[in-house]
Parts: C-alpha cells; sequence; structure tokens
C-alpha cells in the first residue's frame, strides 16, 4: 500500500460533520418534484470548515509557484504576478454583474472592454479586437476559423493547407485538424527562420495560410520575416501569427506592421493574468483589415458618441457582417483576465511596456551567455525573450529530464523539457524579465554545478529530485491502471 | 530486436506475413513507443483497404502513433480482444497483438528481415 | 511603475556579458523600419492611481449585491460563495503557478483536480471527469468533438434540442463549421415539446443527441426513455446540465447519459459579468480515450508515496497534434478548486440547503408572480429555480419597467425565441429574500 501523504477531501470527510450552514427559509414550504424526479442520495463529503481550510492549505504547500521562486518555463512566460490586479478583478462592480444585464447598468464594464480592445490593436497594430476566446489554443482555433470564413467567403474552397514551422506548439496543427484541413510543416533553416526555398515551394493555391510564432520557440526573431509574409501572402494564403512570445515584443515591432493578419494574444502570459495552475487563461484575438468582418460576436463598441464635456459615450455590442459567431456563451475571461490585464498596461504605460520586452530580452541573453561554454546551445546568436539549450553532454546517460528534476533540488522550477520537438534533450529557458541579476546568476551556478555531477554523480541525476516532497512519479502505473476519481458512485466498477 | 524471418516490413514499422495476411507492429516500433496503454483499431471486417490507409491509432504514456495498411485486400479479421489488452503489444507485437488480417493481400514497398534490422539500425539516435 | 528588479549597474554589467551596449542592440533582427514604433496608450499609473481608476470603473456598474435585486440567471447564477473558497484561491502556490507539468513540485493542484473530478463524478453519476473546460457552452461543444471521433467522422448528425441555451447552440454551431456537422432539431420555433419529439429525428447517422437539465425554460425532464431510443440507434446522449438542480434531482448518469457537462459557475465563482466560469465535463469511462481536456490519475512516487499525475496525455494536442480531439490544452484550473472547496465547505448538507432554498423561493415566487392578474406559469411541468412566466406586455417592457424600480427582472425571451416575445424567464436563488420576491410581485401588481 503506497503512503498517503495527506488525505483526499472525501477520506477526511465524516458522516454529520458541518461546514458553512445556510440560512432557513423564509417562504412557505412547496412539495418537493415526485420522488422519481429526485436523487436518491448524494455521495459528497462532510466537514468542517476548519478541515477543508487545513486541507487546501497544505496542498497548496506541495505546489511551486512563481511566488516561491525562478520559473523559467519556456513559452509560458511565468513573470511576477502583481498583486493589486488581485484587488481590482475582485471590486464588487465587477464581481456581482450578471453578463446579461442591461447595457446601461454595466458603462463601467464596457468601457474596460472597449479600452482594451482599444490598447491591444495599439499594441499589436491591428484593425479589430475580439476579447472573446478563452485561452490561447481557443484564440488559436478563433483565428483559423476566420481564416476559413475569408476564404469561404471569396468562393475560393480549393484552400486546405495549412503551413506550420517543425518548432511549433502543438496547439497549432492540432487547431487546423479541428476544421479538417491538412497541416504541411514548414522546415527550419540554420540560425532558426523560415527555410524560405522550402517555403517558397509549398506556396500554391491550395494554401489557407502560415501559422508563425514569431519570435519562434528557439528564441528567435526570425530575420527575414517581412520576405516570410510576403510569400505567403503572394499566394493567396494569410498569416496567423502565435503570440504566445508577445512579451519580447512589446513597444519593439507590432505584428500588425510585418504584416500579420491575425494573431492570438495571451494574457495570462505576456499581461500578467496569473496562470492558476492551469487556467483561466484569456486569449483575445487581433485581426488585420482583412479579417475584421469575420471576428466573433458579439464585440463592444459605442452606441452613441459622447461628447467633450459632460456626457460619457454610451458603450453597447455590436455585431461584425460576416461574424463567424459565438465562441464562447458570454463575453470572454471578463472578471479574471480583461481586469488584471488592464490593470497592468494601466500602471505600464507605452514605455513600461518597452522596458518589459527589454529586459525580457536582456535577461534571457544574459543566461544565455553565462551557460553558452556549458551547454551547446544549438541556434546560438542573439535570442529574443527565451533560448533553447542541449540538455546532454558528450559520453554521458544523463538526460534533460534528469537535469530538470535536480534543478528542483537547487529550488528551481525546471525549463520546459523536449520541445520544440527540433532540437534533442531540449531545455527551453524564459527567465522573464521580473527576475534580478542574482537568481539569474544563482540559476546558471546550478546548471553550471548540475552539469559537473553529471560527470562526477550521474546516479544522482538519474534519481533527482531528492529533497523534494514527492518524488518521481510512475506515470505508466497512472496510465494502465486509470483511477480517475477517489470515490465512485454505488454500484460502478471502475476495473469491471 | 526481435524480427522473424517469414515476415515483410515496411519503412513505417509494420509488419505483414504473407502466409496469413496477418499485420501488426513491430518489435522495434513497440520498443520506440515504450508502455503502451490504448489502442484502437480503424478499419471494419469486410472493409477493402490500400496500402498506406491507416488501421489503427496507438497511444503509449508518451507518444501516440498512426499504423498503416502494409498490403492491399480485404480485411478478413480484426483482433477484436486487441483493445483491451494494449499491453501485449508491448509484450507480443508478433503474436498475440496482431492487429487486421488480410485477405489476398497485395504487399506494398515491403523489406525483408535483414533489410528492415539494417534500416533500423540506421536510424537509432 | 514596472516590476522590473534591474538597477541601471547591474543592467550594464549584464548588458557587457551579452557583449551590446546598448537594450536596443538587442532587437537588431527586427526589421529597422518597424523597430520601437511609438504607442499611443495613456501614460503609466502608479499603484495608488490604478486602484483609483479601476475603483471609479467598477463604481460606475450597478451590481446585484446592493444596487438592483436580482431575478437574472439564463446560464450564470448570483449564489452565496463561503468566504473559504477566495482566501483559498488567494493563496499565491496556487495562483502562481502553472499547468501541473512537474508532479513532484505540483502535487498541490494535481490532487485538488484529482478531487474535483471525482466530486463531479459523484455530482452527475457518472465514471470520469475531465480537469474542466472554459464554460459550459465549449464544455457542450467538446462533447460534439467526442462523438465525432468515437464514430470517427462516420456519423455526421447533431440533433440538439431547441431548449438548450441559444447561446449555447451558437457555440456548438461555430464549433463546427469546419467538421461537415448535420444538426436537427436546433429550431427556436418548436420549442413547446418534450423530448419525445426529438426521438423522431434521431437516426442510424446521428452521433449525438443533446438536451439540456433543467432546460433553458427551467423545466425538468426525465431523458431515460430518449437516451433509451437514442442507444437503441447508436447515438451517445450529452446532458447539459445545472450543477445545483443535480444536488436535488436524479442524475443524468442514473438516466442513461453518455456524457454530462454543463457550467459550474453556480459553485462557488462569481458572477463577473460572464466569466472566466467552469466548464464540467464527465462521461463514461469507455469514452475517456476520445475525452478532450486535462485528465489527473492516481499513481505512487518512487518512494512508495500515493500521488497524482496527468495521465493518457497522448490523446492530448502536444503529442497527437492534428489528431488530436481537440486543440485544448489548459483547463480552469483556479476555478476547479474553487468549485472542490465550495462543494467541500457546504459539504453533503449544506449543499442539500442551497438546493432546497432555491427551490422553495423559486416556487413562492412562482406562487405569488401568477396571482397577478395578466401574469401566469407557462409550462406545467415541474421546475427548479428558474420558469418561464407570461406576461401582459412585451418582457422587453416588463423588464424596462423593473428596473427603473431598482429590479433586475429575468431573461427576456423574445430576443432568442421570436414567439416568445412576452415572455419572462425567471431565476431565484437562495439569495433572493421572501422581502425581495414580495417586492416583485408589488412591482408588477403597480405596473
Amino acid at each position: 500500500m503506497a503512503t498517503i501523504v495527506e488525505p483526499t477531501i472525501f477520506e477526511l470527510s465524516s458522516p454529520g460533520r458541518r461546514g458553512v450552514t445556510m440560512p432557513a427559509s423564509d417562504v412557505p414550504e412547496t412539495a418537493l418534484p415526485p420522488k422519481p424526479l429526485l436523487r436518491s442520495d448524494l455521495p459528497l463529503p462532510e466537514l468542517a470548515e476548519v478541515d477543508v481550510v487545513r486541507h487546501y492549505t497544505r496542498l497548496s504547500k506541495f505546489n511551486y509557484s512563481v511566488d516561491d521562486g525562478f520559473y523559467p518555463l519556456g513559452s509560458c512566460t511565468m513573470k511576477y504576478n502583481p498583486k493589486i490586479n488581485e484587488d481590482t478583478c475582485r471590486l464588487p462592480g465587477f464581481l456581482f454583474t450578471h453578463p446579461l444585464q442591461p447595457i446601461e447598468t454595466v458603462q463601467g464594464n464596457l468601457a474596460l472592454m472597449f479600452e482594451m480592445q482599444e490598447w491591444l490593436k495599439e499594441i499589436s497594430g491591428f484593425a479589430g479586437v475580439t476579447l472573446q476566446p478563452a485561452a490561447g489554443a481557443h484564440g488559436e482555433f478563433t483565428g483559423v476559423l476566420m481564416m476559413a470564413a475569408y476564404h469561404k467567403s471569396r468562393g475560393d474552397s480549393k484552400r486546405t493547407k495549412m503551413l506550420i514551422p517543425d518548432a511549433a506548439h502543438g496547439t497549432n496543427p492540432a487547431s487546423v485538424g479541428m476544421l479538417g484541413f491538412t497541416v504541411v510543416t514548414s522546415p527550419s533553416d540554420s540560425r532558426g527562420n523560415v527555410d524560405l526555398k522550402a517555403l517558397e515551394a509549398a506556396c500554391d493555391d491550395t494554401v489557407v495560410g502560415m501559422m508563425l510564432t514569431n519570435p519562434n520557440t528557439l528564441g528567435m526573431f526570425d530575420e527575414h520575416i517581412e520576405d516570410v509574409i510576403k510569400l505567403v501572402h503572394g499566394c493567396g494564403g494569410l498569416m496567423y501569427g502565435d503570440g504566445a512570445n508577445l512579451n519580447a515584443l512589446l513597444g519593439i515591432v507590432r505584428p500588425g506592421d510585418l504584416g500579420f493578419d491575425v494573431m492570438h494574444f495571451n494574457l495570462h502570459k505576456t499581461f500578467s493574468v496569473p496562470h492558476g495552475g492551469g487556467g483561466p487563461g484569456s486569449g483575445p484575438v487581433g485581426v488585420g483589415p482583412v479579417l475584421a468582418d469575420f471576428l466573433p460576436a458579439p464585440l463592444v463598441g459605442i452606441i452613441e458618441e459622447g461628447d467633450e464635456d459632460e456626457m460619457a459615450p454610451l458603450y453597447g455590442f455590436v455585431t461584425p457582417k460576416q461574424s463567424i459567431g459565438r465562441m464562447k456563451a458570454f463575453h470572454g475571461h471578463f472578471g479574471g483576465g480583461l481586469v488584471r490585464a488592464y490593470t497592468y498596461i494601466a500602471m505600464h504605460g507605452p514605455d513600461g511596456l518597452k522596458d518589459i520586452a527589454q529586459y525580457a530580452v536582456l535577461n534571457a541573453n544574459y543566461l544565455q551567455a553565462k551557460l553558452r561554454d556549458t551547454y551547446k546551445i544549438p541556434y546560438d546568436r542573439i535570442c529574443m525573450h527565451e533560448f533553447v539549450a542541449e540538455g546532454r553532454f558528450e559520453g554521458s546517460d544523463v538526460r534533460a529530464l534528469d537535469i530538470s528534476k535536480r534543478l528542483m533540488d537547487y529550488g528551481f522550477h525546471p525549463p520546459t523539457n523536449y520541445f520544440p520537438l527540433i532540437v534533442p534533450e531540449a531545455l527551453m529557458i524564459e527567465p522573464t524579465e521580473t527576475e534580478n541579476k542574482d537568481t539569474l546568476d544563482a540559476f546558471a551556478d546550478a546548471l553550471v554545478k548540475i552539469a559537473e555531477e553529471s560527470k562526477s554523480q550521474p546516479e544522482l541525476l538519474h534519481n533527482a529530485p531528492i529533497t523534494t516532497r514527492f518524488g518521481r512519479m510512475d506515470e505508466v502505473k497512472a496510465a494502465r491502471e486509470l483511477v480517475l476519481c477517489c470515490w465512485l458512485p454505488e454500484g460502478y466498477d471502475l476495473n469491471a | 530486436m526481435n524480427t522473424p524471418s517469414n515476415l515483410k516490413y515496411t519503412k513505417s514499422d509494420e509488419w505483414f506475413d504473407p502466409a496469413t495476411g496477418a499485420a501488426g507492429i513491430t518489435d522495434y516500433a513497440q520498443s520506440q513507443l515504450s508502455d503502451i496503454v490504448f489502442v484502437e483499431l480503424l478499419v471494419d471486417e469486410g472493409e477493402e483497404i490500400e496500402v498506406g490507409k491507416p488501421i489503427a491509432s496507438v497511444e503509449s504514456v508518451k507518444a501516440s502513433a498512426e499504423i498503416y495498411a502494409p498490403a492491399a485486400g480485404k480485411v478478413s479479421a480484426v483482433n477484436k480482444g486487441l483493445s483491451d489488452a494494449p499491453e501485449t503489444l508491448n509484450s507480443d507485437p508478433y503474436g498475440e497483438a496482431w492487429m487486421i488480417k488480410i485477405e489476398g493481400g497485395a504487399a506494398g514497398e515491403v523489406m525483408d528481415a535483414a533489410e528492415y534490422e539494417k534500416y533500423c539500425e540506421g536510424r537509432s539516435h | 511603475m514596472t516590476y522590473i528588479p534591474i538597477s541601471p549597474t547591474e543592467r550594464d554589467a549584464m548588458l557587457k556579458t551579452v557583449g551590446v551596449k546598448s537594450l536596443d542592440d538587442l532587437f537588431d533582427a527586427v526589421p529597422k523600419k518597424r523597430r520601437f514604433p511609438k504607442l499611443d496608450l495613456p501614460p503609466a499609473l502608479t499603484e495608488m492611481e490604478a486602484a483609483a481608476h479601476l475603483a471609479e470603473m467598477a463604481a460606475s456598474n450597478e451590481h446585484v449585491r446592493e444596487d438592483l435585486i436580482s431575478f437574472l440567471g439564463a446560464g450564470a447564477y448570483n449564489h452565496y460563495v463561503p468566504s473559504v473558497v477566495d482566501h483559498m484561491l488567494r493563496r499565491g502556490e496556487f495562483f502562481t503557478a502553472y499547468t501541473p507539468y512537474q508532479p513532484e513540485i505540483s502535487q498541490g493542484t494535481l490532487q485538488a483536480i484529482f478531487e474535483y473530478q471525482s466530486l463531479m463524478t459523484n455530482l452527475t453519476g457518472m465514471e470520469v471527469s475531465n480537469a474542466s473546460h472554459y464554460d459550459g457552452a465549449t464544455a457542450a461543444a467538446e462533447a460534439v468533438n467526442l462523438a465525432y471521433a468515437q464514430f470517427r467522422g462516420k456519423r455526421k448528425k447533431v440533433v440538439i434540442s431547441p431548449t438548450v441555451h441559444p447561446q449555447y447552440r451558437e457555440v456548438i454551431r461555430t464549433y463546427t463549421q469546419g467538421m461537415g456537422v448535420e444538426t436537427a432539431g436546433d429550431d427556436a420555433t418548436n420549442f413547446e415539446v418534450g423530448p419525445e419529439a426529438l426521438t423522431s429525428l434521431i437516426d442510424e447517422s446521428t452521433m449525438l443527441v443533446i438536451v439540456q437539465y433543467p432546460d433553458f425554460f427551467g423545466r425538468i425532464y426525465d431523458y431515460a426513455k430518449l437516451i433509451e431510443d437514442a442507444h437503441a440507434k447508436g447515438s451517445l446522449v450529452c446532458v447539459v446540465a445545472n450543477p445545483t438542480a443535480l444536488l436535488m434531482l436524479k442524475t443524468p448518469g442514473e438516466m442513461g447519459a453518455d456524457i454530462v457537462v454543463g457550467e459550474a459557475q453556480p459553485f462557488g465563482i462569481p458572477l463577473w459579468y460572464g466569466g472566466p466560469y467552469l466548464g464540467f465535463f464527465t462521461t463514461k469511462k469507455s469514452y475517456v480515450h476520445k475525452m478532450a481536456g486535462r485528465l489527473v490519475g492516481e499513481t505512487v512516487d518512487n518512494r512508495g508515496q500515493r500521488a497524482y499525475v496527468l495521465t493518457l496525455t497522448a490523446r492530448e494536442q502536444h503529442i497527437k497534434r492534428e489528431r488530436a480531439t481537440s486543440n485544448i490544452c489548459t483547463n480552469q484550473g483556479l476555478l476547479a478548486l474553487a468549485s472542490a472547496v465550495y462543494m467541500s465547505t457546504l459539504g453533503k448538507t449544506g449543499l442539500q440547503e442551497v438546493a432546497n432554498l432555491c427551490y422553495q423561493k423559486a416556487h413562492y415566487a412562482a406562487n405569488e408572480l401568477s396571482k397577478i392578474e395578466g401574469f401566469g406559469l407557462c409550462f406545467p411541468d415541474p421546475f427548479f429555480h428558474e420558469f418561464v412566466l407570461c406576461t401582459p406586455k412585451p418582457a422587453g417592457e416588463v423588464n424596462q419597467y423593473l428596473l427603473d424600480n431598482g429590479i433586475l427582472g429575468g431573461c427576456d425571451l423574445g430576443r432568442d425565441y421570436p414567439s416568445l416575445a412576452n415572455h419572462l424567464l425567471v431565476a431565484v436563488t437562495e439569495m433572493n429574500s421572501r422581502e425581495e420576491i414580495d417586492a416583485l410581485v408589488e412591482v408588477l401588481k403597480e405596473m
């Protein structure tokens, strides 16, 4: 039997225990619906409030978070999450407004959304923005739907191929798969740019477009980005920008100015919305003029202009002419996403945003410089906000995974492993702008020390982590036995 | 690496038995995928298939793969028990874990055992 | 202000290590004529100024805790959230962590999601829950993706009840526009009939039937017979359920549903003007490989300790890429935690109290409102905490009159069902006191 470190909420339950109680009913009693419509049992836990608080507090201590320390997870932009955001997003006027309230009663919300649309347009150089998508992948799907709708509206039905670089995030091909398009992989050249020759050969009148992350997942800004876009546009395709790495571009260059037609933002990466242990994120999408009419409905617009003195404009909802429809039941991740990101942008202003990108890029280049002599950097030039090193050494069986696990013993969260796929044993490192020089030095020292350990005591690395509360997991057991919940309703047998 | 000499092999790591029409994934393929936890057969009995048609989808703890028909013909049998025992793809890829049988199977581009072994060695990184 | 912790001296030392003279020199790869645009944004605010600015914006809204008495539901509900919930959410260890890719240092998030999955399977009477979706509507769309993958694209028809939430139906239409899916039943003029009417639409090409429970008009139907008929044709059935109602009503699992999805916002998540919310997704174990989304499973670590990991990840986009069921790569982690804390803190009995209060108050309101001349209950079917009120004037006018009196009326059904212009969907929860209900009745009497 495995040792139980922390019982589940069901194991902590004891019949008859009470937590928060509800007031007694203040209305005359009505009979319940007929018995066949009622459930016979409600198999949920019974605990006192203190039991619940201690349980989840103990669980929280098993987590490593940005508030604990350095979290250089490549392509995830694990920057510090300002505490003021937590207060602004919980203002009662935001917390307690219903999504279907008449617009006259929610002008504060709509003004915030309108300004957010305008700000994101200005930051990215796009003509229109939808705030509806719930996450980056959701934004991507929105973007691909718009690209498909654009071609369809022109009666151009033979376009079924999407060009996607070999270094792309898995969500790119998956988004394309949801529309039944085929993926054509586009190779990178030796400097980490899109291979222009190969791209030219792939460009024809069956191309829907290209999905490109720039800077890409190697942390490289494509040195021929305008040529790439020209080629795709030249064959009638549209250019999708994966905004995962926008942190490197704030105030540096606007994707819309480069010629991108559509891009999703990750408010949870670039604009400090906390990652929440895997969500909720927020993935607004910006589009150039050719796609503006296809944006999801509704957008926030000005219904009645204000005047310069007193009258504020009246904000409301508008539907783009050829909208692809609705991506989500209501208006997007308003409270948890938009309010936090709005607060963040408002506090940075144009110069502060440029500082973010500059220092994110400085930190990444500084770490790259400090590690260059110890770890192979396969695409070694000035990087943007992240870079990729190889987590392997000549004549050693130590792998990127071992290095990552050992970093936990030194008190750091590991970088992203095994991605992008084009670098063997990849360690993808993104420090972000919110780390100081001491932290970066300590992290570099730890990685150099681990490289030494790979020679002197490789077993230590294979067994790492050893100082954490939990060790390496048996993932085969999890997948084969599939225990997916801790208390099943009567009559169910998972092994049957 | 186990490569029975009576079988034919494809570049995408399927095996085909010209004598019985049976097909499946090779020992090399199962070792690359490692712990297989799910398999779904994508063709039905009686279906006519062409070389290269996806016949199964396999998922392991860390990877996923599509399996393609090594021969053309009519599917005369599918191994119905396989989806309940995906781990047999790791333990017995040429025996218990056969996937389908192809009647009148005309093999596509295939290698013999010696050629396939050489091909696998060339790929090991 | 910014959050950059690097002094000018440190910056210069770092630039020297990198081998460039200035920060601007780091961007030579960017086309020169596009480099360093001047952004036309308002100047930066300090924290003090930002707090005041945001407070002012928030204050210009009228909200349902102070300014307005609310009877508005239709997919988002005003419930009490125990204080504990937000205290747990505000722990930085939870909200500033990433997706739990490194299980050794993510057991807090992983166990919390495992508990959430367990709570949801028990609530719905199903065998498996994933780690959640963006919201109820996208969870319903993911049910279509599951069915499509299950039949490997060979069945293309989805039968959707017209009394599934209109905005959920819109989202399903958006999601499926590239899949060549055919829909039937999704007809806003044909809503009076019960589930039997859908049976005739189900045939051998049907992959999925979608119904809502209680339906959009609040009506409670037992779908067991419909599900049996659908299964006879080989189709799967997805029930979109309200979690608060499930605290009292027969579970969709007991009716034989294959997939149960819904919006778990009522379980500890504020109204927040529509999001972020929490889409739950539960199903049978036999469909787990076709289910989208994250999944946490139990295992042991190398020290013999029980622990949790993300499992069956080869189903997902980062491995299966274009062959994955969906492109989703996150869940609503923090909000899954919120609902787990909500359910745990209220516990079995507290939750039953919530459900009972909703039911009792809604029935009191329905009873009192239907006594007013010209008003009446439109449907005779049993309901839970939401019902349709027939109004003597267009519901829009009724709502405007209520708003002038500080009351947020129900949902004007004429917006989505053209023939129901004189119909108001009224929601009542434990937050509505008898005084509030009586006030609604009084105002309507005077209208």
